[in-house]
This record gives C-alpha cells, structure tokens and sequence, in this order.
C-alpha cells in the first residue's frame, strides 16, 4: 500500500516538471523564431495569441492532423522507433536536474554520470532514423550527425572532469552548492567559452547545423519525415538545448544561487534564479543562430579535435595541478 | 536507507516510462486524426528532380569509422578519469603522478594519431 502510494506521489512530482517542460519548450520555440526575426529586421510569429505566444502550439495542432509518410523501402519498426528514442531520452535527461535546492526529481549522487551517459544515447536516435530511412540524405546527414556528436561529446566529458576537480562529487547539488563563494565561471572561464561552443555543436545548432545543411542535405537524418514524428524530433532537440543550457548553468553559473548574497536579491526564490539563467544561454544560442555563417565540415571537425581536445585536456592537468600545489582540493 | 537509495532510481524509472508513453501517445494521436492516401511516388525516397538510381545502402568514407574509434578511446579516458577527479583530495601525492604518468603515454599516442593524419578532413 505504502509503495503503490510512493509510485503515486512520484508520478505527481513527475508530471509537475514535465508539463512546464513541454510547455517551456514551446515557448522556447517561439522566443527562438523572435530573436532571428528581430536580428533580420523582421516581426517573426507575431499572430496566434498575444505577441504570437500560441503560434507553436498552433504548429502542433497542425503536425496531428498532417499525413504519415513511411517510405516503401524504408525500414518501418525501426523508422518509427528513432523519434520516440530521440524524444524519450532528451525529456529522462531532466529527472536529476535540479532547479532549485528543494525541486528536484532524483537526486542521485551520480547526477552528472547520469546526464552524460543519457546525452550520449542520443546520437542512437539521430542514427537509426537516418538509416531506417534508407534514402540517401538523411543517411549522409545522420552519419555525418553522429561523427559530430561523438566528437564534441570528448571535450564536454573533459571540461566536466575540470568542474569536478574543483568539486569532489558527482551530485548536482554539490556542485551548485560549492559555487556559493565564487561561480567557476570566474577561474574556469575559457572552459565555459568551450563549453557553450561543444553545446552549440553537441545540439546540432547553427554554425554547427552542417547534419541539416539545407543547400546540401535537403533536411539531414530528417528528411523522410513528416507529422508529429518530424515534429517529435524537433521537440527532442530543442528539449536537448534547454538541458545543456540548464547544465551550463549548473556547471558555471552557480545555477540557483543568487548573483550577489545581499537584501533585494536574496529574497527572489531559486527557481527564478535558475531560468534566469537558462534563458540567458538560451538568449546567447538564439542570437548565435542569427549572426554566425555555418561553419565547413572539415573546419568543425579540426575545431573539435585539434583545438577544443587538446586546450581542455592540458586544462585539466592544469586544474589538477594547481589545486594539488595550494592544497585546495574538497576532502 | 539502502530503501532511500533506490527510491531516487525508481523516480528515474517512472519518469522514463512517463516519457516513452508521451512519444507513443503523440505517434498514436497522429496515426489516429491523420489523413490516409498512400501513393507510390509519395512513398519512394526522396530525390531532386529525378528518380533514385542508387540504393542508399552504399559505402561511405572511412573517416566517420575512425572518429568513432577514436570516440571510444577518449571515452574511455573519460570514464576513467571521473573516479579520479571526484576523489582526487583523498589519494594524495601518488593518485596525482599516475594519473599524470597515464595522461603523458596518452598524448603520446594522440600525438601519434594527428601526425598519421587521423584528424585530417580534406
């Protein structure tokens, strides 16, 4: 009885962030298509609802009631599979992330263990749906997806590595909770440069949207898809986006802690705080898509291993060293 | 305590079921409102301007395999380098050095590769 009751209240926990999740996520959508429309000098969805709030929404209803498309040669079980995989796995990457010291799902104390294994089986739902597909397209672009993800997948593993150090725990709470002195932005700085960089190329998002290359690629590992499962893709990446930005933000900027200890900003709950600092990002990524020419292969590839690789290893054996020398290591 | 432990897991259980249920409950939704007249061009793979010649299950360049070998080893070096960092305070002077020892033979082999022309993308 007890337990049927533990499952309940779970559940309720559960639903409580994922509908604000999903929710979050559409107006994230919206916010996105704002800024590059205010960059360009346009208006961008400015119709469905106050300031065009509901013009995701709208989109949504669309893609439900828009036909399924499942190519004759394609690979049906499979191709149906990758979206589900791709959206179940951005949204599971949420239940150890804590918004603020009390909202939190699983506070488990391989938090960050967690996370990385689970953005790392994401690169299987942009492979299966390229392939599945069994058109030329979408497999160039979910091969070239893949060999992306993985590459700067390394170099978030390692500027990681530099956080912990400074840490001594896995658990994400540790983490924001040793930043109340100084946020590691401050002596980690170029790691957080390299950090937003690999979450810029880890998303697949402009300069690095080279798996999607329009001119070339029609759509990338997309391709073939239509509905609510080409939306569901859609939905599963920017839901990524927000994860990472969260996780900058947990990683560097002290995630619901308050900028400065004293009366007027102490008092403003963590929660605020934390998507404060989440939409901050967000706001950098938004403006990067607008801005930035998209970036050669070859050159994202040498970006990845050559430079970002090498810089954040000879990183950490700086960090390691220089913590060692002072002895400020967490016991 | 040990219940505690496990508690937090079957959180991550539940909200990993609530979400798979989520996708296949969108899919289902589409499946059920969405119009249904199939015909053999909507249905062949995509191609601009001309039909198909060549199955998309052909050879790809062997560059993509490479940084998947070179993915794992650094992984690797990953996985093993957290237990590391996290207990870096408590196993002192020694756990440092081998690590640093480790660090060393493997930029020697990273050194290697790049000269070999492993990272070169032409």
């Amino acid at each position: 009885m007890e337990f049927i009751y533990t499952i309940y209240n779970e559940t309720y926990k559960i639903l409580l962030l994922l509908i604000p999740l999903l929710i979050s996520v559409a107006l994230i959508v919206w916010f996105d298509r704002r800024v590059w429309g205010f960059v360009q000098k346009r208006k961008g969805p400015n119709v469905v609802g106050p300031f065009g709030l509901f013009q995701t929404v709208a989109d949504a209803l669309k893609y439900i009631f828009k036909e399924i498309i499942i190519p004759a040669s394609a690979n049906k079980i499979v191709f149906i599979l990758a979206p589900i995989v791709t959206m179940t796995l951005a949204l599971s990457a949420w239940s150890v992330i804590p918004l603020s010291e009390r909202i939190i799902i699983a506070d488990i104390n391989v938090g960050v263990l967690y996370i990385f294994a689970i953005s790392s089986l994401g690169v299987y739902g942009i492979i299966m749906g390229g392939w599945a597909s069994n058109s030329k397209y979408p497999f160039l672009g979910s091969i070239r997806s893949a060999a992306q993800m993985v590459s700067y997948e390394v170099s978030i593993g390692i500027i990681i590595i530099n956080v912990l150090l400074c840490v001594g725990s896995l658990n994400l709470k540790d983490i924001v909770l040793a930043q109340e002195k100084l946020w590691f932005v401050v002596p980690l700085f170029p790691m957080f440069v390299i950090f937003f960089i690999s979450a810029l190329a880890e998303t697949n998002r402009p300069p690095f949207d080279l798996p999607e290359a329009e001119a070339e690629l029609v759509a990338g590992y997309q391709t073939e898809y239509s509905g609510m499962m080409y939306a569901m893709f859609w939905l599963g990446e920017y839901a990524n986006i927000l994860l990472l930005c969260a996780l900058g933000s947990i990683l560097f900027l002290g995630g619901w802690l308050s900028p400065i200890d004293i009366y007027p900003f102490n008092i403003i709950p963590g929660v605020f705080w934390m998507i404060f600092k989440i939409l901050l990002l967000f706001f950098m990524f938004a403006i990067i898509k607008a801005i930035v020419p998209r970036y050669r292969y070859d050159q994202l590839m040498k970006l990845g291993w050559k430079v970002f690789l090498p810089f954040s290893l000879l990183y950490v054996v700086l960090t390691a060293s220089f913590l060692v020398y002072f002895d400020l290591l967490p016991k | 305590m040990f219940f505690d432990f496990l508690l937090e897991y079957l959180s991550i259980a539940i909200f990993l079921f609530i979400a798979l249920a989520l996708s296949i409950g969108f899919i289902a939704v589409n499946f059920a409102f969405s119009p249904k007249n199939p015909d053999p061009e909507k249905l062949s793979a995509y191609e601009c301007g001309f039909e198909a010649f060549d199955s998309a299950r052909s050879e790809f360049d062997v560059r993509f395999y490479l940084v998947a070998i070179l993915f794992i080893i650094f992984d690797l070096e990953i996985a093993f380098l957290f237990p590391w960092s996290v207990s870096l305070g408590n196993i002192g002077l020694l756990g440092f050095y081998s690590m640093m020892i480790f660090l060393f033979i493997l930029t020697i082999g990273f050194i290697y590769e790049w000269k070999k022309g492993a990272l070169e993308w032409e």
